[in-house]
């Protein structure tokens, strides 16, 4: 390929050097997947001189490569990993990355030492609790283990439950309660009373609960920081991949520069197979321009000297030199990232299920506590028990549903989803794509396959073209190439950009390409046609098209079936919108739209109360797909749009979009089933706790036993996949 | 009972001994790559990579 420019760019920057000047180096590799990648890739970057040492981490896709003191271009390790087959880009190692790795480390500790804490208090308490029922413990055996217990068990709460310390106190300060609120009163208070208690010669204390209750809590808290570290992780590799480098002429010398430092006026080289930086105009050259993701449009379009160009627009066949008419923020293409980030803040208002739940379940359970405590006190049984009660009105209504279950619940969900080829970015976006009740699809690469298709044609004359198809490089005829399969490659070929292919079949002259350079007059010149012929003979024209995809009518009808609206934006021209739609059977459609007038009707579509899924896969969409309420994006579509989206799909079937509705429904009614057993609980279980029927040992077994039912309830499996 | 004050640490002690192999797992990154560790564990030449001989 002529896109791996030896270009000069200043790469030390992405080298860390230590004080002995060895380098350390990072890469984001993409495409690895398997050991066999793990030795070839490896092998090959160890074989460079100057490199010390390599490994590579398969989960991440992180390349870390280790530099002697010489210099090394780290040019050479990309060129060579592209070489192999692999997409690469440098990585800057960023402070925000290092901040999220420290919290789940954190995290990770907290539930082992919370782990350790709830199985060794164990020893302790399960005989205290045998000691409750057949009274073989006497008094001071039962103080003994009490004191063990709390050397056991307060060291570990106090460390395991500083998340949950932390956040209460950030939420306090702020005027608010959070979740953690309860929670943490719940383990102090648990813990103060276990103290007074034992040194009372009490008999009860719930040292075990107090742990016991953090490390289920931990559980669930570490499952929601795995499911949100994934998606970023994801999302942040995909900004990386769009390294912006411009290729800038100075006279003849070319030179890689930052998108961002590309000023008006200057000229700039796009080679085939790269996108236009910044909106300009050709100064030399011709091509054809894939302008699919930035409007929607399945025709190529030919572009010659003194022709408008649009950032993101795709080079497909000649090299242009370009003049910038405007700035990289002044593009197109920026206008649509201002967009996408006022889309994502209006999503970030977005109230999490579990956040509900507990606006209403904190003043509830807080003041189920404190009345227990007055009440009790009123009622002259003194301070002693009056606390002793109001602990066990917080042990045992812990709300371990919003804690545990629901991320449990969508950990489960986005885990069967992933399987099947569907990739969830967030606990939220499964809870917002199950409210949805209107779904938009653009017909571009989503309705469709998103590339030409040779239409019927007879095989022996596909066959009779396949040499020259095969060796050209033009979209249209790699799609007659693949539809003729392997076989000769023509002889002496020459590729005019923009016009055609012509070489020798057998020692025959022959011609591909536009009607005018194969050699037929007076026809109306259409691009999504080929022309072929020898030189004096008969001209054959193959037709192409965008193939809707073989599921797209089923999935419609499904999307109905589930009780939501459809409708297309596209921006195409009016005539294959309309023959996709009559294909799928969608009435609702509306062709040639602007990126910026896709919003504006899913804004609309909002302001009449709708909750709008946006199904897209182009830079035209990106905007649409953030402001939608929830939104997908096919693997293949660009970066931008996959960064946008909620939920991305590989694979060719359209069905993704019904299925992951589907779970993300299921998951919902998992997640309310699990609220409402939480509550039935609650109603018996505080209403106890407040009469003073709660011992330890049923505070210990109630508070796990309904922590476990709601656990089970989640990975319960059957998440929605009986309807096909 | 006193045989409790002899058998209550040790066994904490052992559960301690546990999490603090827990920690030493997690220090040492081997959790990071689980993928990777899972591939690496079918291919002896992955691991000799190591002492292969740079030809330059």
């Amino acid at each position: 390929m002529s896109a791996s420019l030896i270009v000069q760019r200043d790469l030390e920057a992405f080298i860390r050097r230590d004080e002995d000047g060895h380098g350390h180096l990072e890469l984001l590799v993409s495409g690895a997947r398997c050991a066999a990648c793990i030795g070839k890739i490896e092998k090959a970057i160890r074989a460079l001189p100057g490199v010390d040492g390599v490994r590579l981490n398969l989960t991440t896709g992180k390349l870390a490569v280790d530099l002697e003191a010489t210099s090394v271009n780290p040019d050479r390790v990309v060129q060579t990993l592209e070489g192999l087959g692999y997409r690469a880009c440098l990585f800057d190692p960023t402070e925000a990355v290092a901040a999220q790795d420290r919290e789940g480390r954190e995290l990770a500790v907290a539930l082992g030492v919370a782990g350790f804490g709830a199985g060794n208090v164990m020893m302790f308490t399960v005989p205290a609790w045998a000691g409750l029922f057949g009274q073989e413990l006497n008094a001071s055996t039962l103080t003994v283990m009490y004191w063990m217990a709390a050397i056991v068990a307060t060291p570990c709460a106090l460390f395991a439950g500083r998340p949950f310390f932390r956040s209460a106190w950030a939420s306090l300060r702020r005027g608010k309660a959070n979740m953690d609120v309860p929670i943490s009163i719940g383990v102090l208070l648990t813990l103060i009373v276990s103290f007074s208690e034992t040194i009372l010669h009490g008999r009860h204390a719930y040292f075990d609960a107090a742990v016991t209750l953090l490390f289920l809590l931990l559980i669930g808290r570490y499952l929601d920081h795995r499911l949100r570290a994934n998606a970023r992780s994801a999302a942040r590799d995909l900004l990386a991949l769009q390294t912006p480098v411009a290729v800038r002429l100075d006279g003849e010398a070319e030179h890689g520069v930052p998108v961002a430092e590309v000023r008006v006026g200057d000229r700039l080289a796009i080679a085939p197979g790269d996108r236009v930086p910044v909106d300009g105009r050709v100064e030399a050259g011709v091509s054809e321009l894939d302008n699919a993701l930035i409007t929607g449009e399945t025709s190529l379009a030919p572009v010659g000297i003194g022709s408008a160009l649009y950032a993101g627009a795709l080079n497909l066949t000649g090299r242009l030199v370009m003049t910038a008419t405007a700035r990289s923020e002044d593009s197109t293409l920026a206008a649509i990232a201002r967009l996408m980030e006022a889309g994502a803040q209006s999503r970030s208002a977005y109230v999490r299920l579990a956040d509900k739940a507990a606006a209403l379940y904190v003043p509830v359970v807080h003041t189920a506590a404190a009345v227990t405590f007055v009440g009790v006190w009123a009622l002259g049984l003194g301070p002693r028990e009056a606390l002793l009660r109001a602990a066990a009105v917080l042990i045992v209504t812990c709300p371990c549903a919003l804690g545990l279950a629901v991320p449990a619940v969508q950990v489960a969900a986005s885990g069967r989803l992933f399987r099947k080829g569907v990739l969830v970015k967030s606990g939220a976006a499964l809870e917002r794509l199950a409210e949805v009740d209107h779904v938009v699809f653009d017909k571009t690469g989503v309705l469709t396959e998103g590339r030409p298709r040779l239409m019927e044609a007879p095989a022996h004359l596909v066959a009779m073209a396949a040499p020259l198809a095969r060796a050209s490089r033009h979209p249209l005829a790699r799609a007659l190439a693949a539809s003729a399969g392997l076989g000769l490659v023509a002889k002496d070929c020459v590729e005019t950009p923009g016009q055609g292919v012509a070489g020798l079949i057998d020692g025959r002259p022959a011609r591909l390409g536009r009607a005018a350079f194969v050699g037929v007059r007076a026809h109306a010149a259409r691009e999504t046609e080929l022309w072929f012929g020898f030189d004096g003979d008969v001209k054959i024209r193959f037709t192409f098209e965008d193939q809707v995809r073989s599921d797209a009518a089923a999935t419609i009808a499904m999307v109905r079936r589930l009780g939501m609206g459809v409708e297309i934006l596209s921006g195409d021209l009016e005539e294959p919108v309309a023959r996709v739609a009559r294909a799928v059977g969608v009435e609702n459609w509306r062709a040639g739209l602007t990126p910026f007038e896709k919003v504006e009707i899913i804004d609309r579509l909002k302001a009449e109360g709708r909750k709008v899924l946006m199904v897209g896969d182009g830079l035209n969409d990106a905007a649409a797909l953030s402001k939608a309420h929830a939104s997908m994006a096919p693997g293949a579509a660009v970066d931008v749009a996959q960064n946008a989206a909620d939920l991305v799909f590989t694979g060719e079937e359209l069905g993704a979009v019904t299925r992951a509705i589907i779970v993300a429904r299921t998951a919902r009614r998992r997640a309310l089933e699990n609220f409402s057993f939480s509550a039935l609980y609650n109603l018996v279980a505080g209403p106890a706790a407040m009469m003073g029927l709660i011992n330890p040992f049923i505070a210990a077994l109630a508070m796990s036993g309904s922590s476990i039912v709601v656990l089970l309830n989640a990975v319960r499996p059957g998440l929605g996949w009986r309807s096909r | 009972m006193t045989i409790l004050l002899f058998l209550a640490p040790a066994s904490v002690a052992l559960g301690g001994l546990g999490l603090i192999a827990f920690l030493w797992t997690m220090r040492s990154g081997q959790y990071d790559d689980p993928k990777g560790d899972a591939a690496r564990i079918l291919y002896d030449h992955l691991e000799d990579l190591s002492a292969i001989d740079k030809p330059d």
